[in-house]
């Protein structure tokens, strides 16, 4: 089976988000009031083989712990779709 | 007996002639190392130079670190060999797992690129030996990413053993404690931010880079028997 696989690299809570607090702050002189909390990431799009959804999870796990995501500094969420053969084309 | 020095040049790697300039220099014996070899050659010491491995695609490091060269440079280091990482470098070394922590964007926003003064933290590394602890020198900076940071546990750690080797002065992107360079556990892996390669000549504004070479040269030497 094929899935499509969104891996969302975040910054890990605590860890300073220069990127994010930047943004933060121009946003008053925008206009746009009452937003806070902006992190910054990164949006990874990839599809995978594998058995059933159990085993793409995984493999997609492995390959953010030993390449996508920094563990020092970054965590990841993994979302996952099956794709169709059609999708697939 | 000349002291030879392999000098690593990734795909992006950009200051690798001025660290082959800075070595020439001093005597020693510096060539180029392509990031495909998977032997190191007959070498003392190995460095990592500065500049954008692989672009700094996903991260600064994070590709260079499957380079085939880094399996080489991997053994050179457990064998005791000295290895430096400048800049980049740097950022490779601790993407490889050589050396702890991460460096993360400047916490300024900016990127900088000035001298700065640093002092010698710790003389327990391959970069620092023989150098006066408390020593100032004045060493550019060129850098995104050298907000160096690490864990409470590991800061603990490479405090209580010496392993903070330089630190800024006047801290210039945020790093935890102040540090421009750490080293292993052993000292013979070191890591840091500023380029002593382009302080290596008073027509360059200092040629305080030279004291930390002349170091790593005089550790590789003592070690030839190796």
């Amino acid at each position: 089976m094929h899935f499509e696989a969104l891996v969302e690299v975040r910054l890990r809570p605590g860890i300073a988000d220069p990127q994010g607090q930047t943004i933060e702050r121009a946003l008053p002189a925008l206009g746009f009031e009452g937003i806070a909390a902006v992190r910054t990431g990164k949006a990874i799009r990839l599809s995978v083989e594998a058995a059933d959804e159990a085993a793409a999870r995984r493999r997609v796990e492995d390959l953010c712990q030993r390449f996508l995501t920094n563990p020092v500094i970054e965590d990841a969420v993994i979302s996952l779709e099956p794709l169709s053969p059609l999708e697939r084309q | 007996m000349t002291t030879r020095v392999g000098v690593v040049l990734f795909p992006g790697t950009n200051c690798e002639h001025d660290v082959i300039e800075a070595l020439a220099r001093l005597g020693a014996d510096a060539s180029l190392v392509w990031h495909g070899e998977r032997s190191l050659g007959d070498v003392d010491a190995m460095v990592l130079p500065g500049g954008f491995a692989h672009g700094d695609y996903l991260r600064p490091g994070a590709i260079a670190r499957f380079s085939p060269v880094m399996g080489a440079v991997s053994d050179f280091a457990a064998a005791g060999g000295p290895v430096v990482g400048i800049c980049n470098g740097f950022q490779v070394l601790t993407e490889a797992h050589l050396l702890p922590g991460a460096l993360q964007k400047n916490a300024g926003l900016r990127f900088l690129c000035t001298p700065v003064d640093l002092e010698v933290a710790s003389d327990r590394s391959v970069l620092t030996a023989g150098v006066e602890v408390g020593r100032r020198l004045r060493i550019p900076i060129n850098h995104f990413e050298g907000n160096y940071l690490c864990d409470p546990a590991t800061l603990d750690e490479l405090r209580a053993e010496g392993r903070v080797v330089l630190r800024y002065v006047d801290n210039p992107n945020g790093s935890v404690d102040d540090i421009a360079g750490i080293a292993n556990a052993a000292g013979n892996v070191v890591g840091l931010m500023p380029h002593p390669e382009r302080a290596s000549d008073p027509l360059l504004g200092s040629a305080d880079g030279l004291v930390l070479f002349a170091a790593l040269l005089a550790s590789a030497g003592a070690g030839v028997s190796r």
